[in-house]
């Protein structure tokens, strides 16, 4: 199967409020996804459509199909828990737990998951926070707590923390906007590096942020898929004017 | 400087407490003030007062006041140790049943509940609070501790009854009667200052927690109830020195008897019941004095737990606030 | 990073922990219907047995001796509101000028120390109160008497009405001031005309609560304004009042009497809910202003 993740015609309100018209994408294994356009047109909404995370909501629904490996997530009799599971999200603002401990935290999807055995868990946690390239800067302080790190590797952990449970896609929620220019090329770098581990759908803001790390992009118009393609060929030869004109900066 | 100084604007700028410079404004600052020394001083009259008429009960029989538990009026001799007793057990009963039903509501009404039912039920609770004492004793008396009697003792003796908490006759009223209508009336404390902290709590950790692939249950424990220690513990302390100074509800149903019993379902007395008993028809000074002394215990206790409390949650508040 | 890593198994206690979560959520509604069953049965009970006994005679009569019909609560009605009255003539715009000192000059020594003694004095056990209205109003007086009762109500309502009087100043944004000041206003005048007279539906709010609060306390009235089967002629006889009826009826042995205290709760209850609830619709779903 070449593609991992596939939604068909996904629509979402809120209240009744259409906020997304029909989205249809596919995304490749080991891809990584840009999700690109003005603020406030329906980007992070279908992010949460694809991780059930809307529907938490009062008042929000969802229709369409969204299938990851070969399942409709949104399938009669699934369960929207074992789900989350298969999809990580990393969110804008970096929400470490508060009471747990820089370990606890990044090995709290698997101790929920019932794993106690702490031969396990330190692996876990170990193999996570290298790939989040935050292991040589806390391995020494595990036990302290996660929100004693500073902003950019605040983020990291929350990475690590998504990637213990080893899912096959993350999706993040424009990770570094709230973050300094360093800690931005940080965390751009290591989403390159994870690719090989993982597929990653990334909304951004930053049109040169997809530009550099992504290979293909969706552009996002009001609650519209206006274009998707490969990331090369959006940013120089758009089909549609209304891509053309955000990219060059006409709008938005 | 001085012409400055005339213009309003300015002298809004100025410190405050500066002298004012218009005449009605200097008059109106200063009766303010004045008034506000008058109920500061009126503070500081209530506790001199306290411990004039407590003193000579302090003078004769020493800290034997808090260790011994007679009480004879007749006499003349004093301990006061029962009440300390009854008030202590009685409120940490209450305390006990309150903590977890109340932390359950506040999770309830505010993560489980539908919005119309969550407002209705959060509306019930708070007035619960707004019930007068003397209404809570009523009912006790009448419905409360009938059921004790009848239902509730009953049952417990049955399964438990060979434990000496457990044993004895069914009054109906007593130390745990007492301990459940404590719990109710400190449930809406409580649960009001957890809803408050657990608000506090971004909306983000919550979806965290989901994200992770958390059932509702483990997002409540993970992102809520783990952040959320201190200022549960804050909470309950406040329902503590609610609890010791409840008066009237408590002496309906607690069957005034200033004894220490082993049993949870023996009658008990607590220092405000005792005061709100004997004090209108006490015979001597001395039983005054000695009144006023479980008087002056109480205040001093009910200051500590009230203001540790607030401390707690002044705390708390602060560490969130900074993480925001 | 390019090896297969071990894989866990993520399923294993799935089943157990949706069980849990559906065993969390029915035990938190549960105990929620617990903490709410008490409001509905002192409800029903005040209701049930509080309604048959409201008769015209109830409210116009003075108590009869036991055993004789038809007594009523009429001198505890009539001492209740005399009492609430005389303390919030004092008591309220006394609140309400310490809470416009706090909120208007609510730097320094004064409004910090002002601030600590509110909050001390509004969780002090009532009866305390009543022990310090006893000490500096009823011995002196040699005697109970309607301004002890008051005293002690006083001494409940003023801490009260100064802290919500605050808060609810502390909302009148800033620049208001500034306008009335640079028009040349006074400061006294801004504050009386312009913050107060601005902000009255919820310093009335701050005031009906404390209203509530003092109607319902019994604890300091016990020996301040003690209790009387008869009209009080003067201010310094000892009083009736509704709560320390309600208390000494409900513990008598004698059924009429049981009637008669369930009405006046009756009376007691609807009056404190009613003036909660018009709280609750002025202030809207405004700011909380309690505790």
């Amino acid at each position: 199967m070449n593609q991992l993740l596939n939604t068909e015609n996904v629509i979402a309100s809120f209240s009744g409020h259409q906020v997304l018209k029909g989205i249809s994408l596919s995304v490749k294994p080991n891809d990584v996804v840009a999700l690109i356009g003005p603020s406030g047109c329906g980007k992070s909404t279908f992010l949460r459509c694809l991780n059930r995370l809307h529907e938490e909501v009062t008042g929000a629904t969802v229709n369409g199909r969204v299938v990851l490996e070969g399942q409709d997530i949104y399938g009669e009799g699934v369960d929207p828990v074992k789900i989350r599971r298969k999809i990580g999200m990393v969110f804008q603002k970096p929400n470490p737990f508060p009471a747990l401990s820089i370990y606890d935290n990044v090995a709290a999807g698997l101790k929920l998951a019932g794993i106690r055995r702490r031969s396990v868990l330190d692996e876990a946690v170990e193999t996570s926070l290298r790939q989040a390239a935050l292991w040589g800067e806390v391995k020494d302080k595990l036990k302290a707590p996660g929100t004693s790190l500073s902003g950019g590797q605040q983020q990291r952990l929350c990475i690590a923390r998504a990637l213990t449970v080893r899912p096959p896609v993350i999706l993040m929620d424009e990770p570094t906007s709230a973050l300094d220019p360093i800690s931005t090329a940080k965390i751009e770098e290591l989403i390159v590096q994870l690719k090989t581990a993982v597929t990653v759908v990334i909304v951004t803001h930053n049109m040169q942020q997809a530009a550099r790390i992504s290979d293909n992009t969706g552009f996002f118009l009001l609650g519209e898929l206006v274009e998707f393609g490969a990331t090369r060929e959006i940013f120089t030869k758009p089909r549609d004017r209304r891509t053309e004109e955000y990219i060059t900066g006409r709008f938005g | 400087m001085e012409q400055l100084l005339a213009l309003p604007i300015v002298r809004s700028f100025l410190p405050q407490g500066r002298k004012e410079i218009h005449l009605g404004d200097r008059l109106f600052y200063l009766s303010l003030k004045s008034l506000s020394v008058l109920i500061i001083l009126s503070l500081c009259a209530l506790v001199y007062l306290l411990w004039g008429m407590a003193t000579p009960a302090f003078a004769k029989f020493g800290w034997g006041f808090f260790t011994t538990s007679t009480w004879n009026p007749v006499t003349e001799a004093f301990g006061s140790l029962a009440f300390i007793y009854g008030t202590v057990v009685s409120s940490l009963l209450g305390l006990l049943i309150a903590t977890p039903v109340s932390i359950a509501v506040a999770l309830f009404l505010n993560e489980v509940a539908p919005r119309p039912v969550g407002t209705v039920l959060g509306f019930m609770v708070e007035m619960l609070a707004a019930i007068p004492s003397v209404v809570f004793g009523i009912w006790g008396v009448f419905s409360l501790a009938p059921w004790v009697r009848a239902t509730l003792q009953p049952a417990i003796q049955s399964y438990a009854g060979w434990l000496p908490i457990f044993q004895g006759p069914p009054y109906g009223v007593g130390m745990f009667t007492a301990g459940i209508i404590l719990a109710i009336m400190i449930t809406p404390t409580i649960s009001s200052i957890c809803r408050e902290v657990f608000r506090t709590i971004p909306f983000t950790v919550r979806e965290g927690a989901l994200a992770l692939g958390g059932t509702k249950w483990e997002m409540m424990k993970m992102a809520i109830l783990d952040s959320s220690r201190s200022g549960i513990f804050g909470a309950t302390v406040l329902g503590l020195g609610r609890a010791f100074g409840e008066t009237m509800a408590v002496t309906m149903v607690i069957g005034n008897r200033p004894q220490i019993s082993a049993s949870l379902f023996a009658p008990a007395q607590t220092m405000a019941s005792i005061i709100a008993n004997e004090y209108a028809e006490a015979s001597s000074d001395m039983h005054h004095s000695a009144l006023a002394a479980v008087g002056l215990a109480l205040f001093l206790v009910s200051l500590l737990f009230n203001g540790g409390a607030r401390f707690v949650l002044w705390r708390t508040d602060r560490k969130f606030r900074s993480r925001a | 990073m390019n090896e297969p890593l071990p894989s866990f198994d993520l399923q294993r206690f799935d089943g157990r922990r949706r069980w849990k979560n559906r065993l969390a959520i029915v035990v938190l509604t549960l105990l929620t219907t617990l903490a709410v069953w008490p409001f509905v049965s002192i409800l029903k009970y005040v209701i049930e047995r509080g309604y048959p006994a409201l008769t015209w005679t109830l409210f116009t009569n003075l108590p009869k001796p036991v055993g004789e019909a038809g007594g009523g609560i009429a001198n505890a009605l009539v001492g209740s509101i005399t009492m609430v009255a005389l303390a919030s003539v004092v008591g309220i715009p006394a609140g309400i000028f310490a809470g416009a000192y706090l909120s208007e000059f609510g730097r320094g020594k004064v409004a910090t120390t002002l601030r600590f003694t509110c909050d001390l004095l509004v969780s002090v056990p009532s009866i305390i109160i009543g022990l310090f209205a006893y000490t500096l109003i009823v011995i002196p007086m040699k005697g109970f008497s309607a301004y002890a009762g008051a005293f002690a109500m006083l001494m409940i309502q003023v801490p009260m009405v100064t802290r919500t009087t605050e808060e609810i100043l502390k909302l009148v944004p800033q620049h208001l001031r500034e306008a009335g000041l640079a028009l040349g206003i006074p400061r006294w005048k801004v504050i009386l005309r312009i913050v107060l007279r601005g902000s009255l539906s919820g310093l009335t709010t701050g005031v009906m609560l404390a209203l509530a609060r003092i109607l319902g306390e019994t604890a300091p009235l016990l020996f301040t304004a003690f209790n009387n089967r008869f009209w009080s002629e003067k201010l310094n006889q000892p009083t009736a009042s509704l709560p320390v009826l309600i208390y000494t009826y409900a513990i008598s042995p004698f059924d009429d009497w049981h009637a008669q205290a369930w009405a006046a709760a009756l009376v007691l209850v609807l009056f404190v809910l009613l003036l909660n609830v018009a709280t609750r619709l002025i202030l809207g779903r405004r700011a909380d202003i309690r505790h």
